[in-house]
């Protein structure tokens, strides 16, 4: 079980290096303009609507992860 | 310029570890004369241990922190002074009085304000290999969320003798080695006290206890935590040499499935042995969590369970000061 402890830590270490990397990939390049005053609004909304959809998103996998490595003890 | 750092560096760690080791014994015979004890449950007998000992904690922080801002006047470590206070009273307000599953998170939120206000914060958000992100808006929005967040999971992992103090003393000097890897060295010197208050609070925390931190200790470092790695931009790091409190708190809330205070559970997730080591439960509704997932092979004692859970933390660090090294790669 120890050992399955330090794999979860790893794989969630993994998935915060890829999930940074997604997060770069799809928000750093978002740039709205043409709506005058509200670009700049609409711009960080955009960015924090796909921020919130990939945080769920690795929580939703992370808790699939958990699952399958613990499934032993969490059904016990 | 650097041999000033370097004095400063000494000192402020030498008055947090001074400060701490020479004032918990202090507050410890106070306590116990005020009958402020709560009882260790994993002891055999149930010995009553001194509770909270965030005073002798913050004392440490606060000292070595103006030290370090009478050196160098710097709005950062005013920024760490402030949310590290407020952030303690909040957790003393806790200790005092058994406050609803929600009330932490929200004052702690309210804690950020001083960052906020003094501009102590980037608009970036750093990601190893991939480059940074300009966040100006969500920035606010992830330190208003990181305070909560970095207090609440060190309070979470606060369950056996001597583990947050541990759990911190080597978390908080990753974090110090990550910053000095970034360069940013006026921050790196202002976590110092923090890992040092840590293991001078060890000392006393380890098993067996003769204190505990209490919501106030472990709030006062899990915000202290928070504030350097929003000051420092170093949030993904520091994240990272969390990892085991945060997945201990990621597995209480994915089962219990709300926000709720360990004392409101009504079943426990660990029991004892007839020779009182400790052993996961079988109750189905009792709360999984990184204690009970090591216990899961079998018995072990509570000293043995605490040292898993350094191993895990020292793994999580190198994991934390690799990353350091990769955020300066770019591919």
């Amino acid at each position: 079980m120890k050992g399955q402890i330090f794999v979860y830590v790893f794989i969630m270490w993994l998935m915060i290096i890829a999930g940074g990397g997604l997060l770069v990939l799809t928000i750093a390049p978002i740039s709205i303009q043409g709506f005058g005053k509200y670009s700049e609004f609409l711009d960080s909304g955009i960015k924090a609507i796909i921020a919130i959809f990939l945080v769920v998103l690795w929580i939703f996998i992370m808790s699939k992860i958990k699952n399958w490595i613990f499934h032993k003890q969490i059904r016990n | 310029m650097m041999f000033d750092k370097t004095i400063a560096a000494i000192v402020v760690s030498a008055i947090a570890f001074v400060t701490v080791y020479a004032i918990t014994p202090i507050l410890i015979k106070n306590l116990e004369k005020r009958k402020l004890v709560v009882k260790d449950y994993n002891r055999i007998g149930g010995a009553m241990v001194a509770r909270p000992g965030g005073p002798s904690i913050l004392a440490g922080i606060l000292v070595s922190e103006f030290v370090l801002y009478a050196f160098f006047s710097s709005v950062d470590v005013l920024a760490i002074i402030l949310t590290t206070f407020l952030a303690f009273l909040v957790g003393l307000a806790d200790d005092r009085k058994v406050l609803g599953g929600w009330f932490k998170p929200l004052a702690l939120a309210a804690t950020a304000i001083p960052i906020i206000l003094l501009g102590a914060h980037g608009t970036h958000l750093d990601f190893p290999l991939f480059g940074s992100v300009h966040i100006p808006e969500l920035y606010l929005a992830l330190i208003v969320l990181m305070i909560p967040i970095t207090g609440n999971t060190v309070n979470s992992i606060d369950v056996l003798n001597g583990v947050a103090s541990g759990f911190m003393t080597i978390a908080s000097f990753a974090l110090t080695i990550s910053l000095f890897i970034v360069h940013h060295y006026d921050i790196a010197i202002a976590s110092l006290p923090l890992g040092f208050v840590s293991l001078a609070f060890y000392k006393y925390h380890k098993f067996p206890s003769r204190i505990f931190p209490g919501d106030s200790g472990a709030l006062t470092l899990g915000a202290m935590y928070g504030t350097i790695a929003i000051v420092g931009h170093v949030e993904i790091i520091a994240a990272v040499a969390l990892l085991p409190a945060v997945i201990n708190s990621f597995l209480f809330l994915s089962s219990v499935k709300r926000i709720v205070e360990h004392r409101q559970l009504k079943s426990n997730p660990v029991e004892h042995t007839e020779d009182f080591k400790l052993k996961a439960t079988e109750h189905k509704d009792a709360p999984v969590t990184l204690v009970r997932l090591i216990l899961a092979n079998g018995p072990m004692t509570e000293k043995e369970v605490g040292f898993t859970i350094f191993k895990l933390a020292i793994f999580s660090a190198a994991l934390a000061i690799i990353t350091a090294f990769m955020t300066g790669i770019k591919i």
